[in-house]
């Protein structure tokens, strides 16, 4: 054991949810991440902003390791995650263990299409978390109703609109009872007109003070729903703050010139 | 009720009629006085026939995705030899196999006492487990392969989200990879077991007395030729039916998209 072996400069606090520290990734020689450092309290809706390709869903993907980092620490919950020197995780047990923590909702929804959304939204809690069956069940039609899906849970994906299939999605994160929830680009594959009734469920969810990690392209949304804005620039953090700062008066001409072309 | 009424039409109430025709001239001007005396022996044929077909599919398939699994994602030394038995399988007749573990292993056993000893002998003296075992092997050969493609088609994201949940791998292939996988190819397995029917007259040339061996015996023994095999026809037929129609029941079951109408 080196002085090095631990950086940090004071222990987690004890309410962190997430914290990440100097991660790096590269993908062969391509370096996508290149030193980030990130730090999500419970409460907190961290929106991640930045252009294509400047690693912001790589950084969220990273987080429950379905990408392995190169090098850098993860802490999900007070638990570090372990990684051999190469970035790999040394326990994969715990990996599983800490994805159970972490809901996350991706871009293309990835719901289970041979399974009905009730199906689909119990199966983690049965399956995995080993929850008894009627519970899962009872617990689920509360989730769908919550999303407005109460009377869909019979049915299969297929047969449902992008934005109901993003809210069932988001259904099925909420039953692992996450203590973070990751959501990746959840409103870039929906049609416009579908967008706002999953941005409704997710300002619920901030509004009940979920902890979440939100890389959205929406900055209008990011601004009203984060209580911190990270503005990623190829692999760094280029600026961060409170959205009104960071939308009203940005610091960095590279997030001037991003939110003239987005805005 | 549409579908009542649509049977009405003119067109189709005369090749109902031409069917029904061709039914009564069959049962009253053909010769089918032989039925009694073979029919018990027919059904006996018929029940192997089927066991046979359930046994060899069953086995087959449980033979086959290990194999498909093993292509699919496999290392090198299980994927090689996975590849090298389903392409000989899919490269030779299936004849051949039967004959070559019949008459080949069949031959091969009797010369070694402590097989000759053992407890498997009554079995092995007899034609039927090379049947089974040449049958299995040829669907799983076949299957294996449909199996890789069907593997290799799932859905990465579905895949994905099961990982992210913190889903242990085994949990994972049982849940979400193989049952997606055979969803997409469940029509392809219903063709492939019709086809596994078909082949199982071939079980006839090793003396397993199925449904067709039985049509031949009544062949030589009468020397009356159509009408064995038109009912032989007509039984396959059914099987076949029956097989295309389970196959669509379970499709239906899952709907993977929005069923065209």
């Amino acid at each position: 054991m080196t002085a090095q072996a631990r950086q940090t400069n004071a222990p987690a606090p004890a309410d962190m949810a997430i914290l990440v520290e100097d991660l790096h990734k590269s993908f062969g020689a391509l370096e996508v991440l290149k030193g980030v450092s990130l730090s999500a309290r419970k409460g907190d809706v961290v929106a991640i902003i930045g252009g294509s390709g400047s690693g912001k869903s790589t950084l969220l993907r990273c987080i429950n390791f379905l990408e392995t980092p190169t090098s850098g620490r993860i802490t999900v919950a007070g638990e570090e995650i372990a990684m051999r020197r190469d970035g790999s995780p040394a326990d994969r047990r715990q990996i599983e263990r800490i994805r159970t923590r972490l809901g996350m909702v991706f871009q293309a929804f990835n719901l289970w299409t041979h399974r009905t959304l009730l199906e689909n939204v119990i199966e983690v809690p049965v399956h995995v978390l080993k929850t008894p069956r009627a519970e899962a069940i009872a617990r689920a039609r509360i989730l769908l109703e919550r999303v407005g899906l109460a009377d869909k849970a019979d049915t299969f994906p297929a047969f449902l609109s992008g934005g109901q299939q993003q809210r069932a999605a988001i259904a099925r994160a909420l039953a692992v009872d996450p203590s973070a929830m990751l959501f990746d680009e959840p409103t870039s594959a929906l049609d416009p007109e579908l967008v706002g009734e999953v941005l409704t469920v997710i300002r619920d969810l901030a509004a009940e003070g979920r902890t979440m990690l939100l890389v959205t392209h929406e900055m209008k949304f990011a601004r009203e729903v984060a209580s911190h804005v990270v503005y990623l620039f190829e692999g760094q953090i280029e600026e961060q703050g409170p959205p009104d700062q960071l939308f009203g008066a940005p610091q960095s001409a590279r997030l001037k010139q991003f939110l003239q072309t987005v805005g | 009720m549409t579908g009542w009424r649509a049977m009405l039409q003119p067109h189709r109430l005369f090749l109902m009629a031409l069917f029904a025709g061709l039914v009564i001239w069959c049962a009253l001007s053909l010769r089918w006085d032989w039925l009694p005396e073979y029919g018990p022996l027919a059904l006996q044929g018929l029940w192997r026939t089927i066991w046979i077909l359930a046994v060899t599919t069953i086995l087959g398939f449980a033979l086959a995705v290990p194999l498909g699994l093993a292509q699919a994602i496999g290392p090198w030394y299980l994927s090689a030899p996975a590849r090298a038995f389903c392409t000989v399988i899919r490269g030779t007749p299936l004849l051949l196999q039967i004959w070559l573990l019949y008459y080949g292993l069949g031959s091969l056993f009797p010369q070694f006492p402590w097989i000759r000893g053992s407890e498997l002998w009554p079995y092995l003296r007899q034609a039927w487990p090379y049947a089974v075992l040449a049958l299995t092997l040829s669907y799983a050969g076949y299957e294996g392969e449909v199996m890789r493609g069907a593997f290799a088609s799932v859905n990465k994201g579905q895949l994905e989200a099961a990982r992210a949940f913190g889903m242990p791998r085994l949990t994972m292939f049982r849940r979400i990879w193989l049952p997606q996988a055979i969803r997409n190819v469940l029509p392809t397995l219903g063709g492939e077991t019709i086809l596994q029917l078909k082949a199982t007259p071939l079980v006839a040339t090793i003396t397993v007395i199925e449904i067709y061996s039985v049509s031949s015996r009544v062949r030589s023994d009468t020397f009356i030729v159509y009408e064995p095999l038109l009912l032989l026809a007509l039984v396959y037929m059914i099987i076949a039916g029956i097989i295309a129609l389970a196959f669509k029941k379970i499709e239906d079951r899952v709907p993977d998209r929005p069923r065209q109408r």
